[in-house]
């Protein structure tokens, strides 16, 4: 029989709901069927522990006496520049920025020590930043300069909202040329030296919920150690892509746009990075609920390794010139094991999501909601679906003459 | 380090960091250990500071009598020695156990334990190539000479 999700909630405010990981329910589904499983498990808790640049912070620092705006002017937060259009005292953040006077690639492939993503790492960590500020000065706001260390206690908001997080399923990336590859992917070697993908697989939450059936706008998610929500899809969301018997698409697809107080947050599971030769970004912690309000969904979360597949992309060329081709798909299964094969060759697979921070992620969902300190929250709405029609469009250039 | 037993005597490897003060430079003080101690010997890295120093990383193997000898002679001669092994660390903090290093590790130091995912690290295996410094995206490795 169906259950709803203001069903599974009283049980979770009693204590008495039964929660397992999503590695945990595939031994279950296995044993007794999705039918019994889904009648026996209430709720299955994912996560996912990953590089995701397309993150940042917004602040509300607070008046300072005489006010200023800092809209329209320049303000850096520990020499990283901030975005300023907005309001006199609301600054964004995001997990890419570097210093303006990094060498970058300059020195080639460039170290990018600390971003926007380290900044973010601070922030949480209690640790004060620095803030030089200049302003054009107004009649309303007629101071033009401002130093000061701030911290994120002392500041009105600290919000962590990223435009695209928790891709449903990603590339594995290898390079064919001669010539060592830094990329976003990591380290790439020549001639097929390795093969880097980044997903939790079979606990990564989209994967476990293919088809959108129980996350959308407003649903309650573990994030970064604090709770966050799904604010809308995420940027890039691409429902369409060809997807497997069991639902699950075999190329990067849907993605989710969450948002979150980042003062509730913790630096165990929000963690600045450095990719050499790329920049900086901020490696994300996500888990998130699935109520399993029938046997279908049980039958999703119950996904394994094995049936999830990530096509293989060669980063030499392919990803750069945004050719469609692929060196075709490798399971997840396989991946894991260290080892995989691309055109004939034996080839080293390695990951760059952390599977076990991933499971420490839905573990730890599992106990706030086991001990009724996280309830369930009813989607306001869906994300666009499979069969939608909405789907990302390249840049079509139309040269400015 | 590895250990093994030909005939009478032990044959021991080690990986050792050297470190030539200025004024030994210029001296054949490595060519006069292996000559003199039958020692064998594979560089992993060298460094020479102009008017500074000397920075040498050595797999050397020989007779467990010998290489205490060679050993004795260094020091003597004033060069200062210390186990590879403390050289690169990991910082267990930091280390998210991603697994991005693997890609770099052609020593196999760094490997992932396929029934946990854990990434380990084994300080005997590692060679001091330092491609895992900034392989590492949290930065979790980290070299101390």
């Amino acid at each position: 029989m169906a259950k709803t999700i203001k069903e599974i909630n009283e049980k979770i405010q009693k204590g008495q709901a039964v929660v397992v990981t999503a590695e945990e329910i595939i031994d279950i589904v296995e044993e007794e069927g999705s039918k019994k499983a889904a009648q026996k498990v209430d709720v299955v808790t994912t996560g996912t522990f990953g590089p995701m640049c397309s993150s940042g912070v917004y602040l509300n620092l607070g008046h300072s006496k005489p006010r200023i705006k800092l809209g329209g002017g320049r303000t850096t937060l520990n020499d990283l520049p901030a975005h300023t259009g907005l309001a006199a005292v609301d600054l964004y953040i995001g997990a890419t920025t570097l210093p303006d006077d990094d060498p970058r690639n300059k020195t080639y492939p460039g170290d990018f020590t600390y971003g926007g993503g380290h900044l973010v790492e601070d922030l949480v960590a209690g640790k004060d930043v620095k803030l030089v500020a200049s302003a054009y000065g107004t009649d309303c706001y007629p101071r033009k300069h401002l130093e000061t260390w701030i911290n994120i206690n002392d500041l009105n908001e600290a919000v962590l909202f990223n435009p695209r997080n928790a891709y449903q399923n990603y590339n594995c990336a290898v390079n064919l040329s001669d010539k060592i590859l830094y990329t976003y992917m990591g380290v790439l070697k020549p001639r097929l030296g390795n093969a880097n993908y980044c997903s939790a697989g079979q606990l990564s939450p989209l994967l476990n919920d293919p088809l959108y059936k129980t996350i959308g706008l407003g649903t309650r998610i573990f994030l970064g150690g604090g709770i966050g929500y799904v604010v809308w899809h995420g940027t890039q969301h691409n429902p369409g892509v060809k997807r497997g018997e069991n639902g699950v698409p075999c190329a990067p697809s849907g993605t989710l746009a969450i948002l979150g107080d980042l003062k509730l947050m913790n630096q165990k599971y929000l963690v600045g990075a450095s990719f050499q030769g790329y920049g900086t970004t901020l490696i994300v912690g996500i888990g998130i609920p699935i109520p399993i309000l029938n046997e279908e969904i049980c039958r999703f979360t119950a996904v394994k390794d094995k049936d999830l597949y990530a096509p293989i992309v060669d980063y030499s060329n392919a990803y750069p010139a945004r050719e469609p081709e692929t060196l075709g798909g490798v399971s997840y299964a396989q991946l894991k094991t260290g080892k995989i094969t691309v055109q004939g060759k034996e080839v080293s697979a390695v990951p760059l999501s952390s599977y076990v921070k991933a499971k420490e992620i839905a573990e730890t969902l599992k106990d706030w909601i086991k001990e009724s300190k996280f309830l369930l929250s009813e989607p306001v709405a869906g994300l666009p679906g499979a069969d939608s029609g909405y789907g990302f469009r390249p840049l079509i250039e139309r040269p400015i003459k | 380090m590895k250990e093994r037993i030909k005939g009478r005597s032990k044959v021991i490897s080690r990986k050792i960091v050297l470190k030539f003060p200025h004024p030994l430079v210029d001296q054949p003080i490595i060519c006069n250990l292996v000559k003199q101690y039958n020692l064998d010997f594979n560089i992993l890295k060298a460094h020479v500071t102009p008017n500074e120093e000397g920075l040498l990383v050595l797999e050397l193997k020989g007779e467990d009598k010998s290489f205490k000898e060679g050993m004795f002679f260094l020091e003597n001669a004033g060069v200062l020695i210390q186990p590879l092994s403390k050289d690169i660390n990991r910082n267990e903090i930091r280390c998210t156990h991603c697994g991005a290093c693997i890609a770099v590790c052609s020593s196999g130091a760094l490997a992932v334990d396929r029934s946990t995912m854990m990434v380990t690290f084994e300080n005997e295996k590692c060679i001091a190539c330092e491609l895992c410094i900034k392989a590492c995206p949290p930065r979790a490795m980290e070299v101390n000479f």
